[in-house]
């Protein structure tokens, strides 16, 4: 066997490993617990199912023997949350984007950088520091106020993305269409927006799915009024596991749902075409 | 068809002045080339023209309209980029169509123009392809087609051939002068090529640090090149150095350190002033084996310009050999016929036409 056929083996085997390690072993165990009515240690399947918590999380039935409550309203919370959040922050990321890749803005890139460091960064310090600001604004503990936390950290992702997205479109092709008559703005909404799209669509999807897991800039600016489901989810996380469970799934739903969509869009006719 | 003035343009980069007071006249129907090396500013020239650079000053009119104020989109300006800049989500009929939509037309005439504006180029047919579904050539024809659908008064094309293969660019050469001539849009082509600038234009302004050098028709820069940096630019050239011994009119005797004197053509020289000989390759000519009897004795005035030489190199490069020659020191350039080859390391006598020998400040 050649060592090139070693590499690819090997290469083959961590990524094997790899995916059952972080995505099908705790997808399996989630979908599992999600139906545990009882599963005691050392079984390996749960000794009863059955769809109690599901039933009692989407609010089709109400009891309170299992601990679990209707996760609807956290849900349509969440939704309409990141919703308003990505229309907002892409309405200022696509202009910010498009500034920063066409024109020289001072210090415009190190300015960026120094956003993505919460990102690196614990964040605890900053959403701190956030609260005492938002109290005083009378934000603390609103969902504006929420919202507002999401937009601040949608952006960082939402400039960088749409900024590298219209970098990678050539301004010739704005420029051809000025010589041909069109505005600035013709130019900018007939070519460079319908083809920077795809990567537009990446950008909101990030800042969708952003908004929807966050729970640390939630916790300190929210709490103790605004319930997001990641909220739910941590608290209920300690001592129900099964109900812990049914939101995590619920919660990926959109994000797969989303990620399906952005693949499509990333497989249009027309991205095969540029530069 | 409007003629072009561009007056005293000048812009800088920094410290950096791209187009140094630059002024032009593109004449009606004419098309100029801009030639010269890379960065002498032949794009920011370009691109002033077409609005997309603001000049620190100078005056740019089409006809009697100055536009050195007015948007690109209102200028009236034809464009066609190095790298085509087809719009790629579109196909090749929306490509055309866009310029017209935007004037308004009825979708009819859009058609007709749009078909008209392929067959000009050769392209019926490939309406419904996009861009990637064409080779490097189709794309700059359609490129090509799209300027020209919207009748520019003024068609600007910046190195429109760099990007594609020798073979395919000599013959787009010939096309795109074909093209020209059929619409007689006055034009400015930009290139680095100095043999596509002589199959295109009809005038081409040889650019130095963002300075025009000359400006003439093809031969005029060819023949009579108005210094060096000139000559040296418009095909292959070798210069023999040396003082000004004498003039007479604009016929002039150059004396090279190696002692011979050489006679030339040449303008505004003092005696005694440090000149070049631009000496190109088809002005010079071997001679049959030396004159029997003619040692000591000064040629006849019909043999002025003759001197022995030595072959240093001799390559075949197909149709001709191409030689590298030893004059008392100084390198020359030289053809010859296949079928007279002269062998490395042979001596030789040369003739050199007085009155293609232009004599250059150094
Ligand atoms: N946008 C720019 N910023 C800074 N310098 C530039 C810019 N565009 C051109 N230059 C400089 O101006 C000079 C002329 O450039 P250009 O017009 O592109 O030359 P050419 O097209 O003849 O190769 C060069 O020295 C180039 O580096
Ligand atoms: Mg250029």
């Amino acid at each position: 066997m050649s060592l090139k056929r070693i590499l690819i083996l090997s290469a083959e085997l961590v990524l094997l490993v790899l995916v059952f390690l972080l995505i099908v072993g705790p997808m399996m165990s989630l979908l599992l617990w999600s139906v545990a009515i009882r599963w005691y240690w050392p079984a390996t399947l749960p000794q009863e199912v059955g769809l109690d918590y599901w039933r009692q999380a989407l609010g089709l039935e109400k009891s309170l023997a299992i601990g679990a409550v209707s996760i609807v309203p956290a849900f349509l919370l969440s939704l309409s949350i990141a919703v308003t959040v990505v229309a907002i922050t892409m309405l200022l990321a696509i202009p910010a984007g498009y500034a920063l890749a066409k024109y020289r803005i001072p210090f415009g890139p190190a300015i960026l950088f120094l956003f993505l460091m919460p990102n690196a960064f614990p964040q605890q310090p900053i959403f701190v520091n956030l609260l005492g600001l938002f109290t005083r604004l009378r934000l603390a503990g609103t969902v504006p106020g929420v919202m507002l936390t999401h937009i601040l950290v949608g952006l960082v992702f939402g400039v960088w993305i749409t900024s590298a997205t219209f970098r990678a479109i050539p301004s010739h092709l704005e420029e051809a269409a000025r010589s041909v008559g069109a505005s600035r703005a013709r130019a900018f909404f007939r070519i460079t927006l319908p083809l920077a799209a795809p990567g537009l669509l990446s950008s909101a999807v990030f800042v969708f799915i952003t908004s929807l897991d966050e729970f640390t800039g939630t916790f300190f600016i929210g709490l103790p009024f605004v319930n997001t489901l990641p909220m739910t989810l941590y608290s209920s996380s300690g001592y129900n596991m099964q109900f812990a469970s049914v939101i995590a799934i619920i919660l990926l739903v959109p994000s797969i749902l989303f990620m399906t969509l952005i693949q499509r869009m990333l497989r249009a006719e027309y991205v095969g075409g540029m530069g | 068809m409007p003629q072009l003035t561009l007056r005293n343009v000048i812009k800088s980069y920094g410290r950096n002045r791209a187009v140094d007071d630059l002024s032009l006249e593109v004449r009606e129907g004419e098309l100029l080339t801009l030639l010269g090396p890379s960065g002498c500013g032949k794009t920011t020239t370009l691109r002033a023209v077409s609005g997309f650079v603001g000049l620190d000053s100078g005056h740019i009119y089409i006809g009697q309209r100055e536009v050195t104020d007015i948007p690109p989109e209102r200028r009236g300006i034809g464009l066609v980029f190095q790298n085509y800049a087809l719009w790629p989500h579109m196909t090749v009929f929306q490509n055309l169509a866009f310029g017209l939509q935007l004037k308004k037309l009825p979708a009819g005439g859009i058609r007709d123009k749009v078909q008209r504006g392929l067959s000009m180029v050769q392209l019926e047919g490939f309406e419904h392809r996009y861009p990637r579904q064409l080779s490097g050539g189709q794309q700059q024809r359609v490129a090509l087609a799209r300027a020209l659908v919207l009748e520019p008064d003024i068609l600007l094309l910046d190195e429109p051939l760099s990007n594609l293969d020798a073979l395919l660019r000599e013959q787009m050469r010939f096309e795109i002068a074909q093209i020209h001539k059929q619409a007689g849009i006055t034009s400015i082509y930009v290139t680095h090529d100095q043999t596509e600038a002589m199959v295109i234009s009809d005038r081409i302004a040889l650019l130095d640090k963002g300075k025009v050098v000359q400006i003439g028709k093809p031969e005029e820069l060819y023949s009579s090149p108005a210094n060096r940096f000139v000559a040296g630019f418009m095909g292959t050239t070798s210069f023999v150095q040396g003082k000004v011994e004498q003039s007479r009119g604009e016929t002039i005797w150059v004396r090279t350190p190696a002692g011979l004197s050489l006679r030339g053509r040449g303008r505004n020289l003092r005696d005694g002033q440090e000149v070049a000989v631009a000496v190109r390759p088809e002005h010079v000519r071997f001679l049959e084996a030396p004159v029997e009897g003619a040692v000591g004795a000064a040629p006849p005035p019909e043999e002025a310009n003759v001197f022995p030489a030595r072959v240093v190199r001799a390559s075949y490069v197909g149709e001709l050999i191409d030689y590298q020659l030893d004059l008392r020191g100084s390198s020359l350039r030289a053809r010859g016929e296949v079928a007279r080859a002269v062998a490395e390391g042979k001596q030789i006598r040369i003739r050199l036409d007085p009155d293609n020998l232009p004599v250059l400040p150094a």
